[in-house]
């Protein structure tokens, strides 16, 4: 098992025939995802490299049972194209377009909570999701993972990609990555996965990536405490970035006394998650914690 | 992106926002006229600057004589302004805002932002205006009044009635308050503020409500719509090495230390200048090339650094995703050719043509005498980045070779 996309997981790309679309779409596949279908307004009854595209992401299900999306499109019309996505009633929306204005998301969000859609969204500004050795759905590289028990959530896409490399070195593979991105209005957030990650028992510890600003870890640490009977691992980053100035992550910026790294790396501290100081000790960590 | 106080009041005049008459000068003369043409017996001189607390650092200055104003402006126009906010180095006024003095009965705060949580906009009010909310909130929450608002609504005059209410507004007030905050919502959200601030929003002495402070932020993503907006960025309030980061779209904040950083990616950005601190070393600054880096990019971040004279040793912390290494490599040896330096360079490459890379850089270093170090995981190479900015090297196996290569490439 695995959460969110495995290999039945069918997927459209929208955007599929700007350069980023196209260039992942083609990594996506020789991975090994079942990539349907491309979707862009206006192209329909088209090719790329052998995959049909379609103007609507409905026409792309109804020809093809495509039942996820990945979002490449610029970040003038990207919210558009989640909302697409949700109205088609997609099992998954990923959105990596990065630099989306907030003001669109607060729009996505208000009718993902007002309409009868499934759709989950995660994202934006996020490298994807993927299930080791079944399908990837985003943009990290594929070859640093390998299939395992390890799950792991986070805000930064690069800093996932060494999380994956720390377990890896240590013998443990990965069941789903997903990252979450770090934009201040984002789909799935840590809860969301970790309840998917509790019913999931191919996973046997988790990996939680934060940085600074807002309050989603403090959270995440609080239902951790209450309802999550696997044991965790934890990196915040962000302890020396000043109060005030954004970190490159729209979301990343120190506004209230209490994001500070050093505040979160406590609250989970006290939450029984296992907080480690540094990011090299991810691996070690999670070694650790499972008994190697 | 930071709206200056004035820039920030204009537009809330044009949603009809009760604010105070008033103009800006960038030298005394001007700041006269100004105060002239306002009429009347007293005036504040406000400095314009991006940062909270001004009025402690002597930025605000309320004037009672005509003959007074000239001499303030004197003082006031290219003061180094040192608050909380802008750090010990402070920030040079370079213009001030010049208002005629408003008889002030009574102070509120008042403030509308974006709330992760609820994901909609959110106002927060409270009767005790003047102050910093951090501090009213910490020692009496209960007097911070907070309201979601919908996005598909809008307000509505009844939910700014009831927060007038709430925070103990007379009677009279209501409805004035509700009008005001409406029009102040509508003006943040036409233009995709992340952050307004009025504190304080005043009632005068005749019964009416004024915006008397205004503090904004707009979402740097939704420029594009913004163009009138966009123009207001005030590259003067950045240090030269921001304003070269803006220009070529790169995410950089200057810090104090002196190991530079270049990383790919926030997360790890963040995350590279915590081991460095941890190893005890200084970072530089943050900067990330970002996930779509092309050459151009890389060369013109790297030159960023190698630009900045508190720069002792540059780190450089790629996890390749979609950034190659090669090309990552090849920006590097570019940025070095064009701004010559002696400094050490330690590289820690990994993932996507992580071998491409480690020997392009290999090979331009033995050509070009470059002093580079590198550093197999992320706490090797900053470990060493670290006692190289120490001045504690260890003279080890890469040393030599690349002393060699450097007198080869010098001579």
């Amino acid at each position: 098992m695995s959460i969110l996309v495995n290999n039945r997981t069918k997927v459209v790309v929208q955007g599929l025939t700007g350069s980023q679309g196209k260039f992942h779409a083609q990594k996506m596949k020789d991975y090994g995802t079942n990539i349907v279908a491309g979707v862009v307004p206006g192209r329909g009854n088209t090719e790329v490299d052998g995959t049909p595209v379609f103007d609507t992401v409905e026409e792309a299900i109804r020809n093809t049972g495509a039942n996820a999306s990945i979002v490449y499109v610029p970040p003038a019309y990207a919210a558009d194209a989640i909302m697409e996505s949700v109205d088609a009633n997609l099992d998954l929306c990923v959105c990596i377009t990065e630099g989306i204005p907030v003001k669109d998301m607060i729009q996505v969000k208000r009718l993902m909570k007002t309409s009868s859609s499934r759709t989950m969204l995660i994202g934006p500004n996020c490298p994807g999701v993927i299930t080791p050795g079944e399908c990837k759905m985003g943009i990290m590289p594929g070859e640093i993972h390998s299939p395992g028990t390890v799950g792991i959530i986070s805000k930064s896409g690069t800093l996932t990609y060494e999380a994956v490399k720390q377990v890896g070195a240590f013998g443990f593979g990965q069941s789903t990555c997903i990252g979450i991105g770090g934009d201040p209005i984002i789909g799935l957030k840590y809860i969301d996965l970790l309840e998917m990650f509790q019913f999931d028992a191919q996973t046997e510890c988790v990996v939680l990536i934060g940085e600074i600003g807002g309050q989603a870890e403090v959270k995440a640490g609080e239902w951790i405490k209450q309802n999550f009977n696997k044991p965790v691992v934890s990196f915040i980053a962000g302890q020396t970035a000043p109060k005030g100035k954004r970190m490159g992550h729209a979301g990343a910026i120190v506004s209230g006394g209490d994001d500070t790294a050093a505040a979160k790396m406590k609250a989970l501290e006290e939450c029984g998650v296992y907080v480690v100081q540094s990011p090299d000790d991810i691996g070690k960590k999670v070694a650790e914690v499972l008994g190697k | 992106m930071y709206l200056h106080e004035f820039q920030a009041k204009g537009l809330l005049r044009q949603y009809g926002v009760p604010v105070p008459d008033g103009g800006v000068a960038s030298v005394a003369s001007d700041a006269l006229r100004v105060a002239k043409e306002l009429k009347g017996d007293a005036w504040v001189l406000k400095v314009q600057v991006h940062a909270g607390g001004r009025g402690k650092a002597g930025g605000v200055k309320v004037v009672n004589a005509f003959s007074e104003v000239y001499d303030e402006a004197t003082r006031m126009i290219g003061m180094k302004i040192v608050t909380k906010q802008t750090g010990p180095e402070g920030k040079i006024a370079r213009r001030i805002l010049v208002e005629k003095a408003t008889d002030i009965q009574k102070e509120i705060y008042l403030s509308f932002l974006v709330d992760r949580d609820s994901e909609q906009c959110m106002i927060i009010a409270s009767a005790e205006g003047g102050v910093e909310i951090e501090e009213v909130a910490k020692e009496n929450p209960a007097a911070v009044v907070k309201e979601n608002i919908n996005p598909v609504t809008g307000m509505g005059l009844f939910l700014g009635r009831k927060i007038a209410k709430r925070i103990g507004l007379d009677s009279s007030l209501l409805n004035k308050f509700a009008e005001v905050a409406n029009k102040l919502y509508q003006c943040f959200v036409d233009h995709d503020g992340m952050m307004l601030e009025i504190n304080p929003l005043v009632v005068t002495g005749d019964g009416e409500i004024l915006c008397l402070d205004a503090k904004m932020t707009v979402d740097e993503n939704a420029l594009y719509r913004h163009p009138k907006i966009a123009e207001m960025k005030d590259y003067g309030e950045l240090e030269p090495q921001e304003v070269r980061a803006s220009i070529f779209d790169l995410s950089y904040v200057s810090m104090e230390g002196n190991i530079g950083c270049m990383v790919n990616g926030a997360g790890l950005a963040m995350a590279t200048m915590d081991i460095i601190k941890s190893f005890g070393g200084e970072p530089a600054n943050f900067l990330d090339v970002g996930g779509g880096a092309d050459v151009n990019k890389v060369r013109e971040a790297f030159k960023i650094i190698l630009t900045d004279p508190k720069v002792k040793v540059i780190f450089v912390n790629i996890f390749g995703g979609i950034v190659r290494c090669d090309l990552i490599a090849q920006g590097v040896l570019t940025a070095s050719e064009e701004v010559p330096s002696d400094r050490h360079i330690v590289v820690r490459l990994d993932g996507t043509n992580v071998e491409e890379g480690r020997r392009i850089l290999e090979e331009g270093a033995a050509k070009s005498g470059l002093n580079i170090v590198t550093g197999e995981t992320m706490a090797d190479a900053a470990k060493k980045a670290v006692q190289l900015a120490a001045g504690n090297i260890e003279q080890k196996e890469e040393k030599p070779s690349t002393k060699a290569a450097d007198k080869g490439g010098a001579k």
